[in-house]
């Protein structure tokens, strides 16, 4: 059903930290492991083994070299998976009605069963967060872990994504950015959280934290030290007077 | 038109079952849930209850089962059948597998137990192996830490008892300012990364220390691009500083370190620079309630860190003075140390001044009374929030050993080591190098070795050489060369073989170690000596015990291969008496445990050492009746007690009146308990002995209690190392024992017992001028060495290695995407892709670790990526320095340990025309395993 | 983008074919019988064909069916419903004119409005994706619709229009290019904004998140050397127009004219084939490729 619910009830997300993160791929295998084994058909490699693999992924990581004006250059892990954007061209381009962004909680999703693999919502994702399985012929994308998220046969403190249960930098946050009370939109709110191509007019509900001022842009809130001697011998009288104080 | 949406199960069925072991893609041993379907493995995720990583998992972990499942896999024992190197085997039993080993062992035990070389690398069961060589009664025992980090334990461990690695970790709740010295991984990786996250959490600063800025660095506040090799320099630039400002904790330092401790000033003594003594052997200091000497421990003692006595005619001061003098000098100013580091004066400067500020300024207080060693008992605990972290970045560097005893220098003077906010021991550290064993390598023919194989030496006297000064050991471990290596030289055991220095072997046999490949220098000259064969044609090694679970490199190079099998399908045991799990707030230990059966015909290593004591009748290993005593590792875990009442595993013991842990008797339901727990077994410190490890009796008794040791040990921090002045004395000629001639220089210059800086070797035999440039490799987080390129799902994150070039080297050269360079040292030459990148020492290249293959391993196609254009730089790092025109080769290692410098490594680069492969390219290597299937579709659900 | 054969195929042929049945349709030429037979099976063949090819692209081609369902958001749902209406419609207007020798005009022109409308539909279908700077402009659909019009003239042998038609496109084309390259720099997305880091300096792609390839990277990340563009774009031009106007605008013959027919297809293919080819998908951006 590609037509766009008009609001959705709450808007699940996830909050990335670029302060955070560093870059371990910890997040894209976790998310392998899990949708192999779980929602549609397994996350195939071609090749596996030879010259040319090629597989698919729902989550990866990218890093991107900063040259600030001053200052070194930095380097920002940069893990990227579908954002699940309010307006999500990818759903309305499919002919199928395959991808669908749900009603209640705001989660773009394929329905592999209708899916024809036309590959036309990769084309209309402006975050390349789709890949069509190289073995089965339908689009991919992140699930936002739906078959975790209300698993009732998970301890419910493992109802959250593979991705976000993973990182072991606690980079990934997940929780309902519609609800400015949630702790996710808190985050975004004091962090700063910022939109991904903004001017796409996608409107995606995940948010990304941008790094934190480095180097020298950095306040040093540390005095300058004093010294108390400079010399050898000196520096023993300011002992012996340090030391009657003790 | 209302919208529909498809009917989804959002609550599918996750599993059948999960079993709970631990991870071994890497070394850092975490807790997992595998899940099974149908009794196969569907899926791994990490185990929440568990100490090392609460529920987090890396990218190897999930990985776990493309390892589990890997093509490479060997499936039974292998008989080499064409020449060494080839790959062609045949398949055999175990049986006659088996026999064929004791046929070749028997001979030498009965003979020559030295002629065995036993070297088990990346091995978590070293307290067993090492007791299996110790049985077999060989000397030449030692498992991979002289190539990988034994700078780095070696000198915590003589300075302060513990080492940073897997020994202790910062106070990660209370630290302010954390400064982490050149680590890309590190072993503690997931604890390292949720450390990191609480950091950020709180928005503690983190400054990075490392040539590169890449992960961790990346992520740090600020990053502090260093000149590799010189942060030795580096932190005695801040020591001075800080000194200079008086921003160090006295009273910390007059406590728990030989700060006041007095040193022997006499020139013409022959203790000149050994601490004093009572009768009993304990350290002197001058009391500053009575002006007087009085031994450091003594109820009420005031140590006076000014302290200065003459007796008998010799002056001795103490050895805070030694360090106000040598550092105060302007040989560490900011000024000299800044251009040789590659930092501004006022960047040394300024992190001097922020480190003071926190230490200082933002201690912390916890409300927690305690008693000292001395029975003074301390209302609360002060902390120093500043921590530090350091890794292979100072420790795979000649000059790493000084360099690793100097931050720990930084840490002590800032009063940060055991206190809160501060850098933390886990247990069963602290425990001082006196608390440890000595080497040992005294041979008799068929029987066991006079002792442990490795441990801490304390001077000369200890060392195992002969009378005319021959290393006993292949590796020449604890020699004059590298008189305190703690952990063997695994790195050199292959050229000494073949040199047949100091002497010949037979029987080279390794577990679990890539040696023909990845973790040796000059890998092409390491292939050459495991085929070289004598004027007869028979090899020089003549023969080659090799046990891996997958087709490797080093399985080429095999007479004899023993297929073990994958980490989720035999018993392993994480143990107290080997690396512990443990954290700072708790005592853990965890085993690993059969959760699928294997569908191949191998058998756990373990097992296998333990069929092959009974078959050797090796002491401990068969009754007096001659039956084995062991069936397997898994009853060996159980029943097996090293010290009275301690065995492998702490959990779960019997005592008195049922269960207790620590010291108790076996259990025969021991493992069950284990898997009950989720694989592991944990207690917390009390509260009292949280901090303050190693002068805290509440600490000391609770150790004792767990059985740790045997007594209280209370100890000093050495700054002052004495076993390196007493080497330092032989080679001044004050000792009976004395180095050879050509030696004396060097120990005189580096054994120094206050941290010293000095140049890399290297730098003194390869040309500078002619090698301009520093080589890196760094470990990528989500490959484990060579085991991730054989897994489907890791080898498409990296698959391939370029070389990173920095900007100013990128422009000089011309260089532009696509491009290839040739990468030369003065001991070889390679041919890579290059890459920019910006954020990287401007003297610096680098690439990421192990990735390269040689063509044929890993049941890869010969086409693979890893294989075309993958490379390794071991082939530009030689096991021995450049000949430098003094007629010797002296080793690429650190002088006082051993470590294998891998980071020394100068180069310089050229652009060349883009070949077809990478240079040099290797031959290929039949695969005994066949190739992996084409496409990889693992879902073992519906 | 990924320039492949089917899409290339598929678009190129099925313009041309909708293109002469829009022509058919409006009655040029105004052929009947065997005459008209002979033309409405080259036009259904090229339009069907290209049909068909194009669900060699997809990956459960059995499915297809399915594409019908979502004609009220999705742009190919339409193309697939005007696609069978404009068929369908020409069939019957086909079959009357054929076997009953009856020309129903109005049938016939609505025949070629849906022929023309399938045509749009398909054009709009690259030009409604923003993540494609360089499609998504109205000049898309209009050279897409004129590139139809301008095939089906010529295929219909109406000389001296198509004469006129091809300098037109050719023209519009030729404008169209230099407008569109423009427009992909100024496009306001980069990788800045791609990342959200470009208020902090200069973003650079380090190291891409995996040494292997990926569906993206085959799919979306496509590039040609600006060098070969400019040739292949000149190439497209003489192929696709000069050729075949000069060789209308000599005399007469049948020779001549299918050879201008079929190098106006071979320019149209390597049209087409740059058109996928040069299109620079926003998410290259994340893999380090620059714009403009
Ligand atoms: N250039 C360069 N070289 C380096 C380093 C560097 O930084 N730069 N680092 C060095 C360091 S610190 C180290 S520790 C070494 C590491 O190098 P290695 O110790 O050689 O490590 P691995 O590549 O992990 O290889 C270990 C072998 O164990 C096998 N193995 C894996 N799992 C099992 C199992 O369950 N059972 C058995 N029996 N075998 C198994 C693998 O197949 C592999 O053949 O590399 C060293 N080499
Ligand atoms: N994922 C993964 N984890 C691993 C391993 C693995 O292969 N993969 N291997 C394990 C093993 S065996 C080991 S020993 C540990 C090692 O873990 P690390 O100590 O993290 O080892 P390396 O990756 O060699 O990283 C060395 C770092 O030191 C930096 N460096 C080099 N020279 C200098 C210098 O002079 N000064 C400073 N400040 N920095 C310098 C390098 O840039 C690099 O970042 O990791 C363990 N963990
Ligand atoms: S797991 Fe966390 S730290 Fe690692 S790459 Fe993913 S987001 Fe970054
Ligand atoms: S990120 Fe891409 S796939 Fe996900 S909702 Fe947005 S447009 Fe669709
Ligand atoms: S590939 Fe599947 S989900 Fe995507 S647009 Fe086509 S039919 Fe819809
Ligand atoms: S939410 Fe689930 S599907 Fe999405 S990236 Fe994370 S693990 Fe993958
Ligand atoms: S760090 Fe990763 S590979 Fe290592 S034990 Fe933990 S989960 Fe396994
Ligand atoms: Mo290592």
């Amino acid at each position: 059903m590609t037509e766009l619910p008009e609001r959705t009830d709450r808007k699940l997300g996830l909050v990335i930290d670029l302060d955070t993160c560093v870059g371990c791929h910890a997040c894209v295998v976790a998310c392998k492991g899990w949708n192999t084994e779980n929602y549609g058909a397994p996350l195939a490699d071609a090749d596996a083994y030879g010259a040319d693999p090629v597989g698919a992924f729902l989550n990866r990581v990218h890093s991107y070299e900063v040259q600030p004006e001053s200052g070194p250059a930095q380097l920002v892990h940069f893990p990227k998976s579908c954002l699940h954007c309010d307006d999500a061209p990818c759903v309305t381009v499919c002919p199928t009605g395959a991808s669908y962004k749900r009603g209640e909680d705001g989660i773009v999703l394929v329905n592999e069963a209708d899916c024809i693999g036309c590959g036309l919502c990769a084309w209309a994702c402006p975050y390349g967060a789709r890949e069509m399985d190289p073995a089965e012929g339908v689009m991919k994308k992140c699930t936002l872990c739906v078959d975790r998220i209300y698993n009732e046969n998970l301890a419910p403190e493992d109802r959250e994504p593979a991705c976000v249960r993973t990182c072991p930098a606690g980079a990934r946050h997940f929780g309902d950015l519609g609800d400015p009370e949630s702790a996710v939109s808190q985050l975004v709110e004091s962090r700063g959280g910022m939109d991904l191509m903004p001017e796409q007019g996608t409107k995606p509900v995940n948010k990304y934290l941008p790094p934190r001022p480095k180097d020298d842009q950095i306040d040093v809130l540390a005095p300058l030290l004093e010294p108390v001697a400079e010399e050898p011998r000196g520096f023993l009288g300011w002992l012996d007077r340090a030391l009657e104080k003790l | 038109m209302t919208r529909t949406e498809p009917a989804l199960d959002t609550s599918p069925k996750v599993s059948d079952e999960v079993r709970k072991t631990t991870c071994y893609m890497c070394a850092c041993r975490c807790g997992i849930d595998v899940h099974l379907k149908g009794g196969k493995v569907a899926y791994i995720e990490g185990n929440r209850d568990h100490p090392v990583n609460r529920g987090v998992l890396c990218a190897k972990g999930s990985a776990g089962i493309m390892q589990h499942l890997s093509p490479a896999r060997l499936r039974a024992p292998l008989k080499r059948t064409g020449p060494r190197g080839s790959g062609e085997f045949e398949q055999i039993s175990w049986d006659e597998a088996l026999e064929l080993a004791t046929s070749w062992l028997k001979p030498i035990r009965a003979e020559a137990p030295e002629k065995l070389a036993f070297f088990t690398g990346r091995d978590q069961s070293q307290s067993f192996t090492g007791w299996w060589a110790q049985a077999f009664g060989t000397p030449n025992y030692a498992a991979h830490g002289g190539f990988c980090s034994v700078n780095m334990a070696a000198a915590g461990i003589y300075t302060m008892g513990g080492a940073f690695w897997e020994f202790g970790q910062p106070d990660w709740e209370r630290t302010k300012l954390f400064m982490i010295f050149g680590v890309a991984e590190d072993h503690d990786s997931n604890p390292l990364k949720m450390g990191l996250g609480r950091l950020k959490e709180r928005g503690a600063k983190v400054i990075g220390v490392n040539p590169i800025r890449t992960g961790y660095n990346a992520v740090a506040d600020e990053w502090v691009g260093i000149t590799p090799g010189t942060d030795g320099l580096f932190v005695l630039g801040l020591v001075h500083c800080l000194l200079k400002a008086g921003k160090i904790d006295l009273d910390y330092l007059a406590l728990w370190t030989n700060a006041p401790v007095l040193v022997n000033e006499d020139p013409a003594s022959p203790e000149h620079g050994l601490l004093m003594r009572t009768g009993d052997g304990k350290e002197m200091v001058i009391d500053r309630r009575t002006g007087r000497p009085a031994p450091y421990d003594g109820k009420g003692v005031r140590p006076d860190l000014a302290g200065k006595l003459r007796r008998a005619g010799v002056t001795h001061r103490s050895v805070f003075q030694h360090i106000a003098a040598r550092y105060l000098a302007g040989d560490y100013a900011p000024e000299v140390v800044g251009p040789k580091v590659g930092l501004s004066p006022d960047g040394i400067r300024r992190i001097a001044a922020e480190l003071a500020h926190v230490a200082f300024d933002q201690a912390i207080e916890i409300d927690q009374p305690w008693t000292d060693f001395r029975g003074e008992r301390h209302e609360t605990m002060t902390g120093r929030p500043v921590s530090f972290h350091a890794m292979r970045g100072i420790s795979a560097h000649s000059n790493g050993f000084q360099t690793c005893r100097a931050l720990h220098l930084l840490q002590i003077l800032l009063g940060s080591v055991e206190t809160p906010g501060g850098f933390r021991f886990k247990p069963p550290y602290p425990k001082p190098a006196t608390a440890h064993p000595k080497p040992h390598a005294g041979v008799i023919p068929g029987q066991p070795l006079d002792g442990p194989h490795l441990g801490f030496v304390h001077g000369p006297e200890d060392l195992l050489v002969d009378e005319s000064g021959k290393p006993k050991r292949i590796d020449k471990a604890f020699s004059w060369e590298n008189p305190m290596s703690a952990h063997g030289l695994m790195h050199m055991v292959i050229s000494n073989a073949h040199a047949g220095d100091p002497y010949r072997i037979d029987t080279l046999f390794m577990y679990m170690a890539n040696m023909a490949w990845n973790s040796t220098m000059n890998t092409g000259g390491v292939m050459k000596m495991l085929t070289d064969t004598d004027e007869n044609g028979d090899y020089v090694i003549p023969r080659i015990i090799y046990s891996d679970a997958y087709s490797s490199e080093m399985v080429a190079y095999a007479d004899l291969v023993l297929p073990d099998t994958t980490y989720l399908e035999r018993h392993d045991c994480i143990s107290l008496l080997d690396r512990p799990i443990c954290e700072a707030d708790a005592v853990a230990d965890a085993i690993r445990w059969p959760v699928v059966e294997p569908d191949r015909d191998v058998r756990g290593f373990q097992s296998v050492l333990i069929d092959l004591g009974a078959r050797l009748g090796l002491p401990g290993f068969v009754n007096e009746d001659g039956t084995p005593t062991y069936a397997d590792y898994a009853d060996y875990i159980v029943h097996h007690e090293r010290r009275n009442c301690v065995g492998p595993l702490a959990g779960w013991r019997i005592g008195e009146g049922g269960h207790t842990h620590g010291r108790g008797h076996a259990n025969d339901a021991q493992l069950d308990e284990y898997i009950r727990n989720g694989g592991f077994w944990m207690e917390h410190v009390p509260d009292e002995a949280l901090f303050y490890k190693p002068w805290n009796t509440a600490y000391q008794d609770w150790a004792v209690e767990k059985g740790f040791y045997d007594r209280p040990q209370p100890y000093l921090f050495s700054l002052w190392s004495e076993p390196l002045r007493r080497f330092q004395l032989a080679a001044e000629g004050k000792t009976h024992r004395q180095p050879p001639e050509h030696l004396r220089p060097r120990i005189k210059a580096t054994l120094d017992p206050l941290p010293i800086w000095y140049p890399p070797l290297e730098d003194g035999h390869a040309d500078p001028v002619e090698y301009p440039l520093h080589a890196l490799t760094q470990r990528p987080m989500a490959m484990y060495h060579s085991w991730g390129s054989q897994n489907a799902w890791l080898r498409q994150i990296h698959g391939r290695n370029p070389l990173f070039v920095p900007t100013k080297v990128w422009e000089a050269h011309g260089f532009a995407d696509g491009d290839w360079a040739r990468l030369s040292s003065a001991h070889g030459e390679i041919v890579v892709p290059v890459a920019h990148m910006a954020a990287l020492n401007e003297n610096t290249v680098w690439t990421w670790n192990a990735i390269g293959k040689r063509k044929g391993a890993w049941a890869l196609d010969p086409n693979a990526p890893e294989a075309t254009r993958g490379f390794l730089l071991n082939h530009l790092i030689h096991e021995l320095l450049p000949p430098k025109g003094d007629g010797l080769r002296w080793s690429n290692s650190d002088p006082v340990t051993g470590q294998a410098a891998w980071f020394d490594l100068r180069v310089k680069i050229e652009k060349v025309k883009a070949p077809d492969e990478a240079y040099p390219v290797t031959t290929p290597q039949a695969s005994p395993v066949g190739r992996g299937p084409k496409t990889v579709r693992q879902k073992v659900g519906k | 983008m990924h320039p492949a054969p089917s899409l290339i195929a598929f678009s190129t042929l099925s313009g041309l074919g909708f293109g002469l049945l829009a022509a058919l349709g409006l009655g040029f030429p105004a052929v009947t019988g065997w005459t008209a037979l002979v033309f409405f099976v080259v036009a259904f063949a090229l339009a069907g064909g290209g049909l068909m090819s194009s669900a060699a692209h997809l990956g459960h081609p059995e499915r297809a069916l399915k594409a019908f369902t979502q004609w009220r958001t999705s742009w190919l749902s339409r193309e697939a419903w005007l696609a069978c209406a404009a068929l369908g419609g020409m069939a019957l207007y086909a079959a009357l004119l054929v076997l009953g020798g009856v020309r129903v005009a109005l049938l016939g022109w609505l025949g070629a409005l849906l022929s023309l409308a399938t045509v749009g539909a398909t054009s709009m279908i690259y030009a409604q994706l923003r993540t494609v700077p360089r499609w998504h402009h109205w000049s898309v659909p209009a050279l897409f619709l004129a590139y139809a019009v301008t095939g089906g003239t010529l295929l219909a042998g109406q000389v001296t229009a198509a004469v006129g038609l091809l300098m037109l496109t050719g023209l519009g084309q030729f404008l169209a290019w230099r407008a569109a390259d423009r427009r992909v720099a100024a496009s306001g997305t980069d990788i800045g904004t791609a990342t959200g880091l470009g208020a902090r300096g200069a973003v650079r792609s380090f190291e891409p998140p995996h040494t292997g390839g990926s569906y993206l990277t085959r799919e979306m990340v496509f590039v040609v050397a600006r060098r070969h563009a400019t040739k292949l774009r000149s190439i497209a031009l003489v192929l696709a127009f000069v050729v075949p106007a000069v060789l209308l605008l000599l005399p007469f013959s049948h020779v001549l004219a299918a050879l201008a027919v079929l190098s106006h297809l071979a320019g149209v293919l390597v049209q087409r084939w740059l058109f996928f080819a040069e299109a620079e998908h926003v998410v290259g951006l994340y893999y380090g490729r620059q714009f403009g």
